[in-house]
């Protein structure tokens, strides 16, 4: 099910601006892995990569590789539409569809993609919502539009939507940054329990949270404004709070910069 | 406070707001001043803009209303009425009317909702600032050009006769830029995150803007067409050079004389009977109150349709 992302000497560009530089990593599958680093770093630059939404803004490109288990997802006849049904995305703020009602936000991805049994879907979408524990907040509510629910309760219903489509991998860039301590906290155990299933990669500004909720921690900085951002280290949660091997990591850690 | 109150304090500095007891400034005299300026010149533009609407619905309402209120009005036509007798209706010209907009928006529309798609969804480079410009020359055409280009087309060059759906071709060129112009603003209104979230379950671009970004933006693009349709429907240039005018009741686009509200409105604007100059205003009256019954609808359909909240 999960699937392991190895990153190869990924270069990410927009026109002519090297965003990114070098990157090799490897995210392991059921575990949490968290990006930190200062504003302009990259850290969400790289994350769209590994679903190729970062092609969707024009003059987007990268230069490397990016397999997902044995399969590069930047191979030539790789469709960026199938690799995204592979690797899900939650963004910084909540955005369900407004026209659309809770439940039928949920099973969005599955009907855009063809499912059209009723009964299928009633039950993908109580399961999915189960997993991001909305369900027994919306059960009785799923006819009323998604955009009545409050930002913590969106944000889990497009975690909800995510995860409906069964995607080996959950990025998510940020997604406490707009939601109140509360709800932060619902995010943190709904992304504890989501790793025994799925990859999770997700970007964070708040290293309370990357501390409390990742297995491994990846750290980016850039040289200077303009300049690319840059892979500093890699290391288990743990070792990278305490005991970080490069000096850098340290000081953003403690505070002394970022 | 009133202008009269500050200019006579003249000892007071009007620029320099003064000091109270709890430490924050008085509301500056100057600045009240300068919102009650503004205030009135406000109001007045308003007052101004609305004395024509006004006055217009005013008189189109007392000289034509009471046409209206007699129901013949909306089962007969003129046939066999001179310009000496009262009575007939406008049916034919209200059919004719319906049926020139109808036609017409089947057409534009689809050009329309696309062009306007293509332009925000897809368009990138040279192409997209071509069509774009394009548009905006369109949006400049007045009514009697389009309706001599297409005279131009239709009757001289191809031989056809003057039909109703020359007229329909006409207007089509009138209501493309419209409906272009403000189905862009819709689409380009629906912010990019819901495009970004609707990638991310692996839904095909084409499908994203189907299912996701139009129905975002729908009741807007039902506006716009809307508007585009009221334009058309009040539009008279393309009738009088293409749309023949008749009595009777003629509902066929392709055979000839077609009667419309604008046309009945020309038809009898120079009489002097009163019979006749009663049909002018009540085929006027008519023709707002069709426009307003379909904004109602349109509103009413776009409500079906708007975003839940």
């Amino acid at each position: 099910m999960a699937k392991r992302i190895d990153v190869k000497d990924l270069n990410i560009f927009y026109g002519a601006f090297k965003a990114v530089e070098d990157v090799t990593m490897t995210v392991e599958p059921r575990s949490v892995t968290a990006f930190i680093g200062p504003s302009g770093c990259g850290k969400s630059t790289l994350l769209r990569t590994f679903n190729r939404m970062h092609e969707v803004i024009p003059g987007a490109r990268v230069v490397g590789s990016v397999h997902l288990d044995d399969a590069d997802i930047y191979g030539s006849n790789v469709d960026p539409v199938a690799v995204r049904r592979t690797v899900g995305m939650v963004f910084q703020r909540p955005n369900p569809f407004p026209t659309m009602t809770i439940g039928d936000n949920v099973a969005a991805g599955l009907r855009l993609n063809g499912l059209r049994d009723k009964k299928i879907l009633a039950e993908k979408v109580e399961g999915s919502l189960r997993k991001a524990n909305l369900w027994d907040e919306v059960k009785d509510r799923l006819k009323k539009p998604g955009a009545g629910l409050s930002g913590g309760q969106q944000q889990r219903l497009c975690i909800a939507r995510a995860i409906a489509v069964e995607p080996q991998v959950l990025l998510m860039d940020e997604p406490c940054s707009a939601l109140d301590p509360i709800s932060t906290l619902a995010i943190e155990d709904l992304v504890s329990e989501l790793k025994s299933t799925y990859t999770i990669v997700i970007v964070t500004h708040n290293m309370q949270q990357a501390a409390r909720v990742s297995d491994r921690t990846a750290f980016f900085t850039l040289s200077a404004t303009g300049k690319p951002g840059r892979l500093i280290e890699m290391d288990d949660t743990q070792k990278m709070f305490s005991n970080p091997t490069e000096r850098t990591t340290e000081d953003y850690i403690s505070g002394r910069f970022g | 406070m009133t202008a009269a109150d500050v200019t006579s304090d003249s000892n007071l500095n009007v620029m320099r707001p003064r000091e109270s007891a709890g430490g924050f400034n008085h509301r500056s005299r100057a600045r009240a001043l300068r919102n009650h300026i503004a205030r009135v010149v406000m109001w007045t533009a308003f007052a101004v803009a609305m004395v024509p609407l006004v006055w217009i619905l005013w008189s189109v309402i007392t000289k034509g209303g009471a046409l209206l209120l007699n129901s013949h009005w909306w089962t007969n036509s003129q046939r066999g009425i001179t310009n000496r007798m009262v009575g007939g209706g406008a049916i034919h010209a209200i059919e004719g009317t319906l049926i020139e907009a109808l036609a017409t928006a089947v057409m534009a529309v689809p050009i329309g909702v696309m062009t306007a798609i293509y332009l925000v969804e897809y368009g990138r480079g040279r192409l997209a600032r071509v069509v774009s410009f394009t548009v905006d020359i369109l949006t400049g055409i007045p009514s009697i050009v389009a309706a001599l280009f297409i005279y131009a087309v239709w009757v001289t060059t191809f031989g056809f006769q003057r039909v109703g759906f020359a007229v329909c071709l006409a207007l089509v060129l009138l209501m493309i830029p419209v409906i272009v112009r403000s189905t862009e603003e819709m689409l380009k209104l629906v912010p990019n995150e819901l495009r970004e979230a609707s990638y991310a379950l692996g839904v095909p671009k084409w499908k994203t803007i189907a299912r996701v970004v139009v129905p975002t933006a729908f009741s807007g693009i039902i506006t716009g067409i809307l508007l585009g349709l009221a334009r058309v429907m009040g539009e008279t240039a393309p009738l009088l050079i293409l749309g023949p005018y008749t009595k009777s009741i003629a509902t066929d686009l392709f055979s000839g004389l077609i009667p419309t509200l604008p046309t009945m409105i020309n038809q009898d604007r120079t009489e002097v009977l009163q019979p006749a100059v009663d049909r002018v205003w009540g085929a006027a009256m008519t023709l707002i109150l069709l426009i307003l019954l379909l904004n109602i609808a349109g509103r009413l359909v776009s409500r079906l349709g708007a975003p839940k909240t």
